[in-house]
């Protein structure tokens, strides 16, 4: 039994990347001296040294550039963004060179880079720390984005993502590193699947990320009202997992997607799109979501828990979803 | 597409019975639909060439729908194609152009169709399709009131039973009733009745002495086959009674009351396996009694092999109903709406019965009035129902 934060589950992949691929490299802010903003590469740098282990300037789109460069000769760089909210610095680089360059060169360069940042609100950080972007991301087609929601996921998430011949981006909610559970000593994921994290019949809930938790808990209201809702965690934003959602809402006939991102252009209309492109005639009900409010989230605590998703708001959704 | 009936929505031509390029006169059967009520024949309103059929067979088209063009006597032929629009519910029979008894109560008495669809779910909506149910039939226990696959479940749960059993009864040619969507129909109209029409029911004991006497003298010198059975009367003598009682005879629809200048009185039909049909027999008051028995004996075989005719079926201005071969002394009908009255009979059963200041055994019958309170009152129908005995004592004017 190995019980670890979500924090020291993706050190511990970061780490045994590095032990096992030599061209394997962590480079962004603060990841050396300081231990990574949010603490994850913390004692890397004593044990790996500087040369694998690299502060960089604050510089989002030369580092991220670099890192592209780099994956192109033949090494298998991480890149750390601080947060999802500087990538915009990045944008240019990911978007533009490491999501395009395979297709470009006609597949004689390809970029095995990982790109992991930290996500969305509830830390009174206000509107320019607090954005929720992997829905944008997951708009490109040439990256792969993945969403790890669970201390499981953390931890065995990166080595495929490193395995990947293409760009991937992992956007970890900063809410999550505190998370802890057991660890079992086998890899246990891939990143191609979404999961059913809870079975049921009545409505499907369905999220990734730092919404997990509040789904798991709406689910569990839920279920003292006699509704029996089935959770479903993307875990992959691109390709999403559209089989997944359709089995699902198949059975339950209902659907309520929650997303931290804003509703407007969001991955949950994707979501809702496919759904009734590909499951039309097996709803029961009008799709419902629970998003962000359509707000710089706010500084004040009680205003950003008033914009972000809730239980509570979780809950009223698939209430309303059901007529009851 | 015709509407023949109250909340029809939508019929499936089942198949031509004529081809284009024929010559077609008004009356003349063309095709058959098959309804909630079973198959129906159409009939045309028009003289002329049947120009071209623009629904195939086995299609579900809603009412109101073109089925076929019909050019007219004289009028040049069509070059363009016929372009489908809406032409309200009275697409086939459309008023009739020639002079004869015109069908007053033709199919614009019949309530359109309701014009809103029933809010329901996708997936309701593919397994209702799927079982042949119709959604307009169902409550819906969904948000918002919709209709969600648990209620279209539920209803296929009451009616599996029936379905069979309407399988059961059908004929081998296909173009038959089946049970279960005249199950069905039966429930919207009885329920819709109950719901909307405000009823109050009378009934009144008549001595059968002389319709008895009358009708077994009548009988005496014909053949079986020509002979009259009681109901033939006593149809006739509610016809005749309604001629002074107008407020009985139409349709109670938008809030008002439209008497029908002719009398079409629907004769509750029995049909085996189940359910039943009221269509109508036409000008019931102008019919002398031996045509008259001719048409129901041919209407009652026609409805229980499953055929009517579009015209019987819509348009009814009044029924009867009759359980007096079944035994039971009296009954409380229902109205078939937008009709305002139903007249039951009872059977003709030996009853004491007062003669002058003695007491005699007579055949009693009870007739019964159903009335809609909107347009009619009891003391009319009081009125109505001692009218009916009045004429039951003299049948040689019926």
């Amino acid at each position: 039994m190995t019980v670890m934060t979500y924090r020291e589950a993706m050190r511990e992949a970061i780490r045994e990347a590095m032990l096992a691929d030599t061209r394997v490299f962590l480079m962004g802010e603060d990841v050396g001296h300081y231990g990574g903003s949010y603490a994850v590469s913390k004692g890397l740098l004593e044990e790996f040294g500087p040369g694998r282990v690299r502060d960089t300037p604050l510089s989002e789109s030369a580092f991220t550039g670099i890192g592209i460069g780099a994956a192109m000769g033949g090494m298998r760089p991480i890149v750390e963004l601080m947060t999802c909210n500087f990538s915009l610095l990045a944008l240019d680089q990911i978007m533009n060179n490491a999501a395009t360059i395979r297709h470009m060169s006609g597949g004689q360069f390809n970029v095995p880079v990982v790109i992991r940042m930290a996500t969305g609100g509830g830390r009174q950080l206000a509107a320019q720390h607090s954005h929720s972007l992997e829905g944008w991301f997951a708009h490109i087609p040439g990256l792969r984005v993945l969403t790890p929601a669970t201390v499981e996921d953390a931890r065995w998430m990166l080595k495929p993502a490193l395995d990947d011949p293409d760009p991937v981006l992992i956007f970890e909610n900063a809410l999550l590193y505190n998370d802890s559970a057991d660890i079992a000593g086998e890899p246990t994921c891939d990143i191609d699947r979404a999961v059913v994290r809870r079975e049921g019949g009545d409505v499907s809930l369905i999220t990734y990320g730092g919404s997990l938790g509040k789904v798991l808990a709406a689910a569990e209201q839920l279920a003292a009202v006699s509704i029996s809702a089935e959770v479903i965690d993307l875990r992959v934003l691109r390709p999403l997992d559209e089989a997944a959602i359709l089995t699902s809402v198949a059975k339950t006939r209902r659907a309520v997607i929650v997303d931290e991102g804003w509703r407007s252009g969001s991955i949950s209309a994707e979501i809702m799109a496919r759904i009734v492109e590909g499951g039309f005639w097996t709803l029961d009900a009008p799709l419902a979501r629970v998003c962000s409010a359509e707000v710089p989230i706010p500084y004040a605590a009680h205003l950003e828990a008033a914009a972000l998703p809730s239980v509570e708001r979780i809950v009223s959704a698939a209430r309303a979803v059901l007529g009851r | 597409m015709p509407s023949l009936g109250a909340g029809m929505e939508a019929g499936t031509l089942v198949e031509w019975l004529r081809k284009p390029g024929d010559a077609i006169a008004h009356g003349d059967i063309i095709a058959v639909v098959e309804t909630e009520k079973g198959a129906i024949e159409v009939e045309v309103f028009e003289t002329g060439i049947l120009e071209k059929l623009l629904v195939e067979p086995g299609s579900k088209v809603p009412v109101g729908t073109p089925l076929a063009s019909i050019r007219a006597e004289g009028e040049a032929a069509v070059v363009t194609p016929v372009v489908a629009v809406d032409a309200g519910p009275v697409a086939v029979e459309a008023p009739p152009l020639t002079v004869e008894a015109p069908p007053v109560a033709a199919p614009e008495h019949v309530p359109p169709p309701p014009s809103a669809v029933p809010l329901a779910s996708p997936a309701a909506r593919k397994l209702a399709q799927e079982r042949g149910i119709d959604l307009s039939a169902l409550t819906g226990t969904g948000a918002g009131g919709a209709i969600v696959v648990s209620d279209v479940e539920g209803h296929a749960d009451v009616q599996g039973p029936t379905d069979v059993e309407g399988q059961a009864a059908k004929p081998a040619a296909s173009a038959a009733a089946d049970l279960g969507p005249m199950r069905r129909a039966i429930a919207a109209a009885m329920a819709r009745s109950k719901r909307e029409i405000p009823h109050y029911y009378l009934s009144h004991s008549m001595d059968m002495s002389a319709a008895t006497a009358w009708l077994n003298a009548y009988n005496a010198q014909r053949l079986p086959e020509q002979r009259l059975l009681m109901g033939a009367l006593q149809l006739k003598a509610v016809a005749l009674a309604l001629l002074d009682y107008g407020e009985f005879n139409g349709f109670y629809e938008d809030g008002k009351f439209q008497p029908s200048s002719s009398i079409h009185t629907g004769l509750a039909i029995s049909i085996r396996g189940g359910g039943l049909a009221a269509p109508a027999i036409h000008d019931v008051d102008k019919l002398p009694l031996a045509r008259l028995m001719t048409q129901m004996r041919e209407l009652v075989g026609r409805v229980r092999n499953g055929r009517f005719h579009s015209s019987e079926i819509s348009d009814p201005t009044v029924t009867v109903s009759n359980l007096g071969d079944r035994g039971v002394e009296a009954l409380l009908p229902v109205i078939y709406p937008p009709q305002v009255a139903i007249i039951g009979f009872g059977a003709a059963l030996p009853r004491p019965w007062a003669v002058g200041d003695a007491l005699a055994v007579r055949p009693i019958v009870q007739v019964s009035l159903a009335g809609d309170h909107r347009a009619n009152d009891g003391h009319r129908g009081a009125l109505l129902l001692l009218r009916i005995d009045k004429l039951m004592q003299e049948p040689g004017v019926l």
